[in-house]
């Protein structure tokens, strides 16, 4: 089966095809993407806009996996869910120390070294 | 039921025995520390140095083949990337030896991270699978995040860390995007099966291209490569200097590596599809690389400057797209790794008082109050420069002859420019070096430091005298790729 002849169901208005999982997650991920460069307010928002970039990538494995009948972006997303723990982990420490030196989580403070 | 024990044999794990060795090891020096009393620091640094060599005796003496059902390889090319990485963490470790000590860091999690970072890095240079890359990058950058951040009392140190974090987990979540959608495109992660389902480059749907397309920034990001630079001053400047010299080596050879087997094998045959976009990268890379630094004081923001217009050289190799140009990428990153290494082990020699020092003006008159070290300085930056023949001379020369060979003139051209800028602020280091008025003398140099530097030195003068097993070592490797 190829990728058109799924897509190809997607495009009736009453069923939830490929297509539609495809959208929201690239929606998903520009809004991450934005979340990033955009916030001028908190690191925190940071982290969360990271994690739904990673949402975005594991809804659009899983909606692949299953429209290919593959499971290897199945196994693949479960190893994204693992690391993105890992990843929230440590960003998270490293938000805290950032905090303790420098007393603020603003973007706008981030700031010492001007690249 | 006969097939299990089938699998297991097919498995094929003892290819992986070096990843596995170097993991117990860390997990042992981890639990070694946790359990001894007193500082495990020195120890801990000393043991993770016996796991690396331990590791790279494994990696030379081990089979080649295909393991774990096509998600790993062994190859002259995996051998070699792992080699080369080995060779910088081994050295970056020795050069944090004394830095830590002076500076308090003196925690055994130190050489740890190093090393799990480094077993990201050999997974990378074995990945076969869309799978296993996404593992070794993560592993590598997750230990990386951590370490820029170690001097945790110091917000330099913190902001380099958050900044490197935000910045490398977008370039993970691209990378991921793109990764689903390569999936999704061709119904497979797997390098071999890719290849031959794009053999045919009118069958590349443009779900596809904009997958590579992500990749590649995803990528681009942990090499550096413009547009996609802009955490690399920082983090370099605000991170402790061993790190810094950590970052600037081991990971650009691994994420380079990594970059150059996804492009030459599954996406082999896509070549006009992603050439154009190297290209851009490469002239972009160099350009900034080389003007950009003119203008900096502190010698490690001046580090992060060159190390793009590095990378830029690099990837001239990978634009031109063949098994010589491959072959150019590694030799230029054999000579990247120990010029690179040995400068910042005298960037962490500058010590006044016992206070580091990074300026650039701080080395005013050094070839009157520490000849030798003025010395293996000059003959690192006149080798960055490009000049004959210290070895980086030779990394641009083979880069730049792939390039001509595949009519790429424009690009050799623009690369000749850019090292001619780009010899302008190396020389000045050396100007303020020779000629200008002596200021205080640095303190006493530790022999670790001394040593990565005469490393680093004597390979980089002596280099043109015997570059046979290198040369041939990348020759083998690169025909891999293309075999």
């Amino acid at each position: 089966m190829t990728i058109t002849d799924i897509m190809g169901e997607g495009t009736d208005m009453l069923a939830v095809g490929l297509g539609h999982y495809l959208a929201v997650s690239a929606i998903l991920l520009v809004l991450g993407i934005f979340g990033i460069f955009l916030n001028r307010k908190n690191v925190i928002v940071i982290l969360m806009s990271i994690e739904l970039m990673l949402l975005a990538v594991n809804l659009n494995l899983v909606a692949f996996s299953s429209a290919l009948d593959d499971l290897t972006g199945q196994v693949m997303a479960m190893f994204v869910l693992t690391v993105a723990a890992a990843e929230a982990a440590i960003g998270l420490a490293i938000v805290v120390i950032y905090f303790r030196n420098r007393g603020s989580i603003e973007v706008e403070d981030v700031n010492l070294m001007k690249g | 039921m006969g097939g299990a024990a089938m699998t297991w044999m097919s498995l094929n794990w003892t290819l992986a025995l070096p990843e596995i060795v170097l993991s117990c090891c860390g997990m042992a020096i981890l639990i070694l520390g946790v359990v001894s009393r007193g500082n495990f620091f020195r120890l801990g640094c000393m043991l993770t140095v016996g796991a690396f060599l331990l590791t790279a005796m494994l990696v030379l003496s081990g089979a080649n083949g295909v393991g774990y059902s096509g998600l790993f390889v062994t190859d002259a090319y995996s051998v070699f990337v792992k080699l080369l990485v080995l060779a910088a963490a081994t050295l970056g470790v020795v050069m944090s030896l004394d830095y830590n000590e002076h500076e308090n860091l003196r925690r055994f999690e130190f050489p740890v991270l190093m090393l799990f970072s480094t077993v990201g890095m050999m997974l990378m240079a074995s990945a076969t699978s869309l799978m296993t890359m996404y593992m070794g990058v993560e592993l590598m950058s997750l230990s990386i995040y951590v370490l820029a951040a170690f001097a945790r009392d110091e917000l330099r140190s913190s902001e380099a860390g958050l900044k490197y974090f935000v910045l490398g987990s977008l370039a993970s979540g691209l990378l991921l995007y793109g990764v689903s959608l390569i999936y999704g495109f061709t119904g497979s992660m797997d390098f071999a099966l890719l290849a031959k389902a794009l053999s045919d480059p009118a069958s590349a749907s443009p779900g596809l291209v904009v997958g590579i397309v992500f990749v590649l920034s995803g990528l681009a990001l942990k090499v550096s490569a413009v547009p996609f630079h802009m955490w690399t001053p920082d983090v370099y400047e605000g991170a402790p200097t061993p790190v810094t010299a950590f970052m600037a080596s081991a990971p650009k050879v691994a994420a380079m590596a990594l970059l150059v087997r996804l492009m030459a094998s599954p996406f082999g045959h896509l070549l006009a599809q992603w050439q154009q976009l190297i290209v851009l990268m490469s002239i972009a890379s160099m350009l900034l690389g080389s003007l950009a630094a003119i203008g900096q004081r502190n010698f490690k923001r001046l580090m992060a400057y060159s190390s793009i217009g590095h990378m830029g050289y690099a990837l001239i190799g990978l634009a031109a797209g063949t098994q010589a140009g491959v072959r150019g990428v590694l030799i230029y990153l054999v000579t990247y790794v120990f010029m690179n290494i040995g400068t910042f082990a005298l960037i962490i020699a500058m010590r006044r008082r016992g206070r580091a020092v990074e300026g650039i003006t701080d080395l005013a008159g050094l070839g009157r109050t520490d000849p030798a070290m003025a010395l293996g300085l000059a003959v690192f930056m006149f080798s960055m420069a490009g000049i004959p023949p210290f070895s980086g001379f030779w990394g641009k020369y083979f880069i730049f002859t792939a390039a001509v060979q595949q009519g790429m003139w424009a690009l050799a051209v623009i690369g000749v420019l850019t090292s001619v800028i780009g010899a302008f602020y190396y020389i000045r280091i050396i100007k303020v070096m020779y000629f200008d008025a002596p200021d205080e003398a640095f303190d006493v140099r530790p022999a670790s430091l001394s040593f990565v530097a005469g490393v680093g030195g004597l390979f980089t003068t002596l280099f043109f005298l015997y570059p046979a097993p290198v040369v041939a070592a990348a020759e083998a490797a690169a025909k891999v790729l293309f075999g």
